[in-house]
């Protein structure tokens, strides 16, 4: 009984206790709620230490290295030792800066991950909140992480950081646009917001990957961009504009950026999993919750080693192809992909469940394959073009 | 769990303070020797130069606007998506519609050329 259903169990068995020790109902529910929230954030500061050491020991491979390997078994305890030296390290203002923003925006940056944990489900009955408007309060939350970088940017009162930031947000809110588009397209399928009802979909149905795999691609590419990470990590090119918006912070407080960068990388991995690969969804997690929260994390472990894989294989391009790749690549392909399943959809829904998905994976493939000729096509066309325009300025110069 | 805006508003209340505790126990622990050098603006190890606040492009200023009217408008398209399977397909066309009017004005701010950085 316990296993089926351990949240509800132990918040009903709590209810009574304190109930009965005097408490009127809706105070000890607000207390009940206090305890699963910093259960909840708690979890995901600890999954956020290890990140550190995730984080390093992946690119350590990537690159060829070995990574941590000193502290501890396989150098698990690295974060620790990184945690109390930034702890320690002195906390340097620039002279003016806006301190009040200035202290607030790696608070806020951190912070604005954190709130997407709260919609998270786990497991088909662990969850925070089944919000019926999730999707919404995911993207709000977004725009509360880019709100964070203009305020860093801002009142850091350095011009790498302004730089930073600015690009930074350019890149956020164009990214924005199909990223929307993309988690328009699991609500198309599944006909809600929440994030449980659109994973018991999946889990009951097929996971969406099948019927829209270009929609998957272009969620996790705006996911991407959304993080600022390479190839799109222009607010902090290291060559460019040194650090970018985070320039002017020392100690704990750029502790929080880079534990809030960690954090948003795992949890977008995690909604790549939500919406499109099923989340909790495996054999014998509807029995054993608990094992929907393994399913999930692994999930989300690997998208966000997908994440890293592009990260530290990419090189970064320049701000100008990003934005033209965003305005003039992906927001048209997310348009079109949104009509198509938009039109697609209703005209199928009646079919056999595998010939269903097969055609809607089909007309996605299709569509995918459409697009990368016709831009291969375009693109040779404009390549040749430069070609004889340098080649016969070469021989007017000779 | 029945009450769901209770729920956020308090993991609001206590995600905004968890973050607040490493700081201020940094505050407390770290030691505070600020002097002029230390928190001068960094500027590659040389002396700013000017003014700190830069101009900036005004690029940034015109895509911002390009996703405002793309953010309020697609808004619109999630109540649209998330009742498809229950509306006639004529809703669906007329959705669609809604959909080439965005991309009629992306290609119009296109064509301008205002997608083109400058």
């Amino acid at each position: 009984m316990f296993w089926a259903d351990p949240i509800n169990t132990i918040y009903k068995s709590w209810m009574t206790g304190l109930t009965s020790l005097g408490l009127s109902g809706s105070l000890a529910q607000v207390l009940l709620y206090l305890l699963g929230i910093i259960l909840i954030i708690s979890g995901a500061m600890v999954l956020d230490i290890m990140l550190v050491w995730v984080e390093r020991k992946v690119v350590a491979r990537f690159q060829g290295r070995l990574g941590p390997n000193r502290v501890g078994p396989f150098g698990l305890f690295q974060p620790f030792p990184d945690i109390i030296k930034l702890i320690i390290k002195e906390d340097t203002t620039p002279k003016g800066a806006d301190k009040f923003v200035f202290n607030l925006a790696p608070i806020l940056s951190l912070a604005s991950v954190i709130f997407l944990w709260a919609i998270i489900p786990l497991a088909h009955n662990i969850y925070g909140v089944d919000l019926n408007v999730a999707l919404l309060y995911l993207v709000a939350a977004g725009a509360l992480g880019t709100l964070s970088v203009i305020m860093a940017g801002w009142s850091s009162n350095n011009k790498y950081a302004l730089l930073g930031a600015f690009r930074q947000v350019a890149a956020m809110i164009s990214f924005e646009v199909p990223m929307i588009v993309a988690l328009l397209i699991p609500v198309i399928f599944t006909g809600s917001l929440s994030m449980n009802t659109i994973s018991s979909f999946q889990a009951d149905n097929y996971w969406l990957v099948l019927v829209s795999p270009l929609g998957a691609l272009l969620f996790l590419i705006a996911a991407i961009a959304e993080l600022g990470r390479s190839p799109f990590d222009l607010n902090e090119g290291e060559s460019e504009i040194v650090s970018g918006y985070h320039i002017e912070y020392s100690g704990m407080k750029f502790g929080l950026f880079y534990a809030g960068e960690l954090l948003h990388a795992f949890t977008f991995g995690g909604f790549v999993s939500i919406l499109f690969f099923g989340g909790w969804d495996g054999p014998f997690a509807e029995q054993f919750p608990i094992l929907g929260v393994f399913y999930f994390l692994i999930k989300a472990m690997i998208g966000y080693w997908v994440i890293m894989w592009i990260k530290y294989t990419v090189p970064r391009i320049r701000i100008d192809h990003m934005l033209m790749f965003n305005w003039k690549f992906l927001t048209p392909v997310a348009f079109a992909l949104l009509i198509v399943t938009a039109v697609v959809h209703p005209l199928l829904i009646g079919l056999n469940n595998w010939v269903y998905v097969a055609s809607m994976f089909l007309i996605n493939v299709i569509l995918g394959w459409v697009i990368v000729e016709f831009l291969r096509s375009k693109s040779k066309k404009e390549r040749a073009a430069a070609e004889t325009v340098s080649v016969s300025a070469a021989h007017s110069h000779s | 769990m029945q009450n769901s805006w209770l729920y956020i508003g308090l993991f609001l209340l206590v995600g905004l303070a968890i973050p607040i505790l490493p700081i201020a126990f940094s505050a407390l622990i770290a030691p505070k020797k600020p002097n002029p050098i230390k928190q001068s603006t960094y500027e590659c190890g040389i002396e700013t130069v000017g003014e700190s606040l830069v101009q900036f492009n005004a690029q940034y200023y015109i895509f911002a606007l390009v996703f405002l009217i793309f953010d309020v408008e697609t808004v619109f398209l999630f109540p649209w998506a998330a009742s498809i399977n229950a509306l006639d397909y004529f809703v669906v066309v007329e959705g669609v519609i809604f959909i080439l009017i965005l991309i009629a004005g992306l290609t119009y701010v296109w064509r301008k050329g205002m997608l083109e950085w400058i």
